[in-house]
C-alpha cells in the first residue's frame, strides 16, 4: 500500500464467474467455510466468454480497483470452446490496459472448476493482496462515479 | 497515370461492366480529394493523383449494383476483407487497382510554412506548390503522408486488373513506435496516453472512416452508454472509447491508417491498433487482415493451446 493512501481505503473487487464452473466453485468455497475477502462482489455471467471487454471498463469506471474473471479449465467449457474465446479476448485486452499504462496487477484470469472451492478463495485472497499492494485505482476512475 | 484510368475506366463503361464508378473528385479546395460516385455524363470530374489518400472501400458497402471501384494497395486489403465479412459483394464490385507512389499530406506542407496554396504539380520526386505569394518546391518524401511512410506494401490483393507501376515508399519501421512504447515504463505510458487522448473532442471520425467500423447499429450510437455523440465529459470515457474502438477492429484491422490521417486532433490512433496487430503476430502467429480473401481472423479463432492472458504480466520484465 502506498504512503499517501487514505486508511480507510479497502479494496473493491469485482470477480466475473462463470455459472458452470467458477460460480459453483464460489459456492462450494462457501459451503465448505473457507474464506474470501467481503470485498470481492461476485457478477454470475453465463460463461467467461460472455464478458464483453466493455464489461472490464466499465467495472473500473463505477469504481474496481481489481476486476478478475473466473471460468471453467480450458477443455471442460459446458459450451465446448467459449473460454478458449475468452481467453484471447483478455489476453488482448489486457495487454493495451498496459499499453495504456494501466497496472498490470488489476486484471486477471483464472481458470476455476465447481470442484475447486479451496482454489477459488485462495485466488480471491492473492488477488485481494495484489490490489490492496497496488492501492486505489486512480488511472481508470472515472470522478463522476466517485461519492 | 489519370489519363490512363480514365481511358480504361471509359473502356471498362462501353463494354458494360457497370454504369458507375467509384473514384475522387477535386474538393473544397484545390488539394482536396472528396468520394464521388460518377457516371457516364461526369466521369470528367474523375481525379487521381498524389493528395488521393482516402480509402474508398467502405462506400462499396451495402451497394447493390454492380460499380468499377479505383482502389490503391492499401485500399485492396480493407476491399478484401469487408468481402470477407459480407458487408460488400464481390461479385458487385470491378475492382480496378490503381498504382500508387504514397500520398501526400498537405498539413505537412503547410507545416513547412507554405501557405496559400492554390495548386500542386507534380514532377517525379518534387512538387511544384503554386501559392498566393509564388511557387514553392517541395520534396515528395519530405510531404509523405504518415500511413505511407510505414506501407505494409504495394501489391494490390484480390483486384481485377492493375493500372501502372506502384513504387515502394516505406522508410520507417512498421512497429517501431509501439516498441518504443513498450520500452517505456507503465506512467510514462499513461502521460503519454493522456497527452494524446485527452486532445479526443469525440467527433466519430475514426470511426465513421474506417472500413472496418461497419456495424449497422454501433456501440457508440447507443443512448444507454452514456457516450452516445458527446464530447468525453472525462478522462476515462476518453480511454474507453478509444480502448473500445481499438478493440472492435482487432484482427480485422488491415493498417490503412485512415483513423489518424482523418483525425482532427492529431492523435496516433494506428497506434491502438497496430499494438493489436503487434500482439496478434507474437502471440497466434503472423497474420494479415485482407490479405487473402475468406480468412478466419485471430479473435473469432483459437488454438488449444494459446498462451494465458497472464503473458502480458510476464512480458518485459517486472515493470508496473
Amino acid at each position: 500500500m502506498s504512503m499517501n493512501q487514505n486508511p480507510d481505503w479497502k479494496p473493491t473487487i469485482v470477480a466475473f464467474c462463470c455459472n458452470w464452473c467458477s460460480y459453483a466453485g464460489a459456492d462450494l468455497a462457501g459451503s465448505g467455510r473457507m474464506s474470501y475477502p467481503a470485498n470481492v462482489k461476485i457478477i454470475r455471467i453465463p460463461c467467461s466468454c460472455r464478458l464483453n471487454p466493455l464489461f472490464v471498463l466499465r467495472a473500473f469506471q463505477r469504481g474496481a480497483d481489481g476486476v478478475i474473471l473466473c471460468g471453467c479449465h480450458p477443455g471442460d467449457c459446458h459450451y465446448s470452446t467459449g473460454n478458449y474465446y475468452a481467453r484471447r479476448r483478455m489476453t488482448l485486452l489486457f495487454s493495451m490496459l498496459d499499453y495504456l499504462g494501466i497496472e498490470r496487477g488489476r486484471t486477471r484470469v483464472e481458470w476455476v472448476s465447481a470442484a475447486e472451492g479451496a482454489k477459488f478463495s485462495a485466488t480471491m485472497n492473492d488477488f485481494a493482496k495484489t490490489i490492496y499492494e497496488l492501492g486505489e485505482n486512480k488511472k481508470l476512475g472515472d470522478l463522476r462515479c466517485k461519492e | 497515370m489519370q489519363g490512363m484510368i480514365l481511358d480504361r475506366v471509359r473502356a471498362l463503361m462501353s463494354e458494360g461492366v457497370a454504369t458507375r464508378v467509384l473514384g475522387w473528385e477535386t474538393g473544397e479546395f484545390p488539394y482536396d480529394r472528396t468520394p464521388k460516385f460518377f457516371n457516364e455524363s461526369n466521369l470528367e470530374n474523375l481525379k487521381y493523383d498524389s493528395f488521393c489518400g482516402c480509402n474508398l472501400s467502405k462506400y462499396l458497402v451495402n451497394e447493390s449494383e454492380k460499380v468499377i471501384a479505383l482502389v490503391k494497395p492499401c485500399d485492396s486489403y480493407s476491399l478484401t476483407q469487408l468481402c470477407t465479412e459480407h458487408r460488400v459483394k464481390r461479385e458487385n464490385v470491378y475492382a480496378l487497382g490503381v498504382a500508387c507512389r504514397g500520398k501526400i499530406d498537405v498539413n505537412k506542407i503547410a507545416a513547412l510554412g507554405i501557405k496559400g496554396i492554390t495548386d500542386v504539380e507534380e514532377d517525379g520526386d518534387t512538387l511544384t506548390v503554386h501559392t498566393l505569394y509564388g511557387d514553392k518546391q517541395v520534396a515528395r518524401k519530405d510531404v509523405l503522408l504518415n500511413k505511407c511512410m510505414s506501407c505494409k506494401g504495394k501489391e494490390h490483393k484480390n483486384v481485377d486488373e492493375v493500372i501502372g507501376e506502384s513504387e515502394d515508399t516505406s522508410s520507417v519501421e512498421r512497429f517501431d513506435m509501439v516498441a518504443e512504447l513498450e520500452a517505456m515504463t507503465p506512467d510514462q505510458r499513461f502521460a503519454f496516453w493522456r497527452n494524446e487522448l485527452s486532445k479526443c473532442i469525440r467527433c466519430n471520425a475514426c470511426r465513421n472512416v474506417c472500413p472496418a467500423c461497419t456495424c449497422v447499429k454501433c456501440v457508440f450510437d447507443n443512448p444507454n452508454t452514456g457516450v452516445q455523440n458527446k464530447a468525453a465529459a472525462d478522462d476515462f470515457e476518453e480511454n474507453m472509447f478509444h480502448i473500445i474502438r481499438a478493440f472492435h477492429v482487432a484482427g480485422r484491422c488491415t493498417d490503412c491508417g485512415e483513423c489518424s490521417r482523418v483525425c482532427p486532433q492529431g492523435i496516433p490512433l494506428h497506434l491502438l491498433n497496430r499494438k493489436f496487430i503487434k500482439d496478434i503476430d507474437e502471440l497466434y502467429g503472423d497474420y494479415v487482415a485482407g490479405d487473402e480473401a475468406d480468412q478466419r481472423h485471430p479473435l473469432i479463432n483459437f488454438t488449444k493451446t494459446d498462451c494465458e492472458p497472464s503473458i502480458v504480466h510476464q512480458r518485459g520484465g517486472d515493470k508496473g
